[in-house]
């Protein structure tokens, strides 16, 4: 059989999107942030929303996430992603508008505009990667960084007693009354992907019947940061950081989906 | 239609922008401009004309939906007061390096810190020398009556569209504050139709994304931007304004711009009114500065005087423009106090006249 005869639409069971770019990904091998983004580019384009998004882009890894999907973009000043979104759907309504935000950006030097822009309930679409750590800048501690996770700023591990206790943000902001869907996924594994994706198609299609805001978590890797080869970086996640940031749907259609209290107030007692 | 009103320098520019056809307000409450806000939201532009108005929940957040606002093409601004517009200057040179048309509006009160919410120009170093990271230029203007706080308004956009550059107006509590006739001008449509060319709009397929941001991680492109950026300052001392008052015949002469200008205006009357041959020049654009014409006026004086509500900052300014040809003095009040124009006319006796 010649390979002419094997490439047929008929055999086609996967295709890269012509919404990603043809620029050579500036993430490490084994990091989350490609499929993540493809993710987001494939249901822009089932949905046939190209000429109508507009994505920001923050400040860390994926600062250049602009080179790489093919949708008009803004860039953010670190942290100010929701603000400056806040800003354009505002003017734009019509349109749709998403942040691409990492854990330091998002949950530490923004936590005020990710509040505020929950709690107004703008109408846009939240896409926060929660990796434990500042990629980009090589590795420290973020808000998210588990309790004895070694970064370069926390050689020792991180001491909640000095440094706080890891920040549950998406726990936060879907109790806020504006946000109308909150959910945490993941992308290492072929089954995660495919239920990630539907999440993205869900938050997107909230923001289309403009019900409010949309908040997707995605718990990802650094295998750079965490000083590990891909394959550990997966299974470190899987084993540390699943357990204290589960994965599935919080908040859906508007209501509390998952009952959390419980998970915080022990979290609460170990810091004491 | 236009038509007169007794209005705060505040209000002034507040109803000014909805008949600008300004589509977008973003603020956060800060004395002494927080009329502007209260004004707004009062007057529901929402459905005078269609403007959006939004508090947000600080300076910080405020500038970057400004940021985000600009990058549609679209007219949008903010107020704010002296620690507010510290607050925002990470955002203001974000939207300079990204080479974005907005108005900011600085009602200045008395610094550095918390200060008082007396007036003072002690932002001018702020306003003119770009006031954020990086090598930027604000366009600046500065009005001296409520009039002006109203008329500016629509010269700031048309200048912030012409060049694709950030614009500040630089008042001060006094002129925010205080109250005057103004004649209100007519009632501009809102634009529904942009220069697509470089705006976000969503990418269509007849052209390439657009993408708004002020990185170049590459230092060749990152210089070629700052020569362009500097080219552009350089074209805009086209756009320099000023007012001359008895200056034919001067033989020294009062710099001074906003409320201070305003006091001058009084000395200057006083001095004539002694047989004394004083002028003033009255800036109002900062930036660009009317170096040329206080360079050209010089050869004419025995001596010159900036007063300003500071301990001098526009006094170098002037300085660079003289250039050593006659004896610059510097007279003002900071802190929040504002000088008399008998305080001025004692220093222009000891300093130069009488001196």
């Amino acid at each position: 059989m010649e390979v002419n005869e094997i490439i047929k639409e008929e055999n086609l069971v996967h295709r890269r999107t012509p919404l990603m770019t043809d620029a050579i990904l500036s993430y490490c091998p084994g990091c989350g942030h490609g499929t993540i983004h493809h993710l987001i580019m494939e249901v822009v384009e089932e949905m046939g929303i190209q000429q109508e998004t507009i994505g920001i882009s923050p400040v860390g890894c994926s600062v250049l996430a602009y080179d790489f999907m093919d949708v008009d973009f803004s860039e953010a000043a670190h942290g100010r992603a929701p603000a400056v979104a806040t800003g354009i759907k505002r003017l734009w309504p019509d349109k749709f508008v998403f942040t691409y935000q990492g854990d330091g950006d998002l949950a530490a030097i923004g936590t005020a505009e990710t509040i505020h822009t929950c709690n107004r309930g703008e109408n846009i679409t939240i896409f926060f990667v929660n990796n434990g750590i500042y990629g980009m800048t090589g590795g420290q501690m973020a808000p998210t960084t588990l309790e004895g996770m070694k970064s370069s700023t926390t050689p020792y591990g991180r001491d909640a007693m000095k440094m706080g206790p890891p920040f549950k943000v998406t726990e936060l902001v879907a109790q806020l009354p504006g946000t109308h869907y909150v959910t945490r996924q993941a992308v290492h594994k072929a089954g995660l992907v495919r239920k990630a994706k539907k999440a993205i198609r869900k938050a997107l299609e909230v923001q289309k019947a403009k019900k409010g805001l949309a908040f997707i978590e995605f718990v990802s890797n650094c295998n750079s940061g965490w000083k590990m080869t891909p394959n550990q970086a997966n299974q470190w996640m899987e084993e540390h950081m699943l357990p204290f940031y589960p994965l599935g749907d919080i908040k859906v259609e508007g209501k509390l989906v998952r009952d959390f209290c419980q998970e915080l107030m022990e979290q609460t007692t170990e810091v004491k | 239609m236009s038509e007169l009103a007794l209005m705060k320098g505040n209000e002034a520019i507040a109803e000014a922008a909805i008949r600008a056809g300004v589509d977008a307000y973003f603020g956060y409450p800060i004395t002494p401009q927080s009329e502007v806000l209260e004004y707004l939201t009062l007057q529901k532009p929402e459905e005078r004309t269609g403007m959006v108005v939004l508090q947000a929940e600080s300076e910080l957040a405020a500038i970057n939906m400004i940021y985000g606002a600009a990058g549609t093409g679209k007219k949008v601004m903010t107020t704010s007061s002296s620690p507010g517009i510290s607050l925002m200057q990470e955002g203001i040179s974000y939207i300079a390096g990204a080479e974005l048309p907005c108005l900011i509006v600085n009602v200045v009160r008395g610094g550095p810190g918390l200060g008082t919410i007396q007036p003072s120009q002690a932002d001018y170093f702020q306003a003119t020398k770009g006031g954020g990271h990086g090598d930027y230029h604000l366009i600046v203007l500065a009005p001296a009556s409520v009039q002006e706080m109203a008329d500016f308004v629509d010269l700031a956009f048309e200048l912030a569209f012409k060049y694709r550059n950030p614009a500040m107006i630089l008042s001060d509590g006094l002129i925010g504050q205080m109250m005057e006739k103004v004649e209100l001008p007519p009632q501009k449509p809102r634009v529904s139709e942009f220069d697509q060319s470089w705006v976000i709009t969503g990418k269509t397929p007849d052209r390439e994304r657009n993408i708004i941001t002020s990185l170049n991680l590459d230092p060749d492109l990152q210089y070629e931007h700052n020569m362009k950026l500097n080219e552009k300052y350089n074209r805009m001392s086209e756009e320099v304004r000023f007012e001359t008052i008895h200056c034919e015949d001067a033989e020294y002469l009062l710099v001074a711009y906003g409320s201070s200008a305003r006091i001058c205006q009084k000395v200057v009357d006083v001095a004539r009114g002694r047989g004394q041959k004083l002028g003033l020049l009255r800036p109002q654009t900062l930036f660009p500065f009317p170096t040329r014409e206080l360079a050209r006026l010089s050869r004419q004086m025995k001596g010159i005087m900036s007063v300003e509500l500071s301990n001098g900052q526009m006094v170098e300014d002037v300085k660079l423009a003289v250039n050593g040809r006659v004896p610059v003095y510097h007279f003002g009040m900071p802190g929040g106090k504002v000088h008399s124009p008998d305080d001025v006319m004692v220093a222009v006796d000891e300093n130069f006249i009488g001196g």
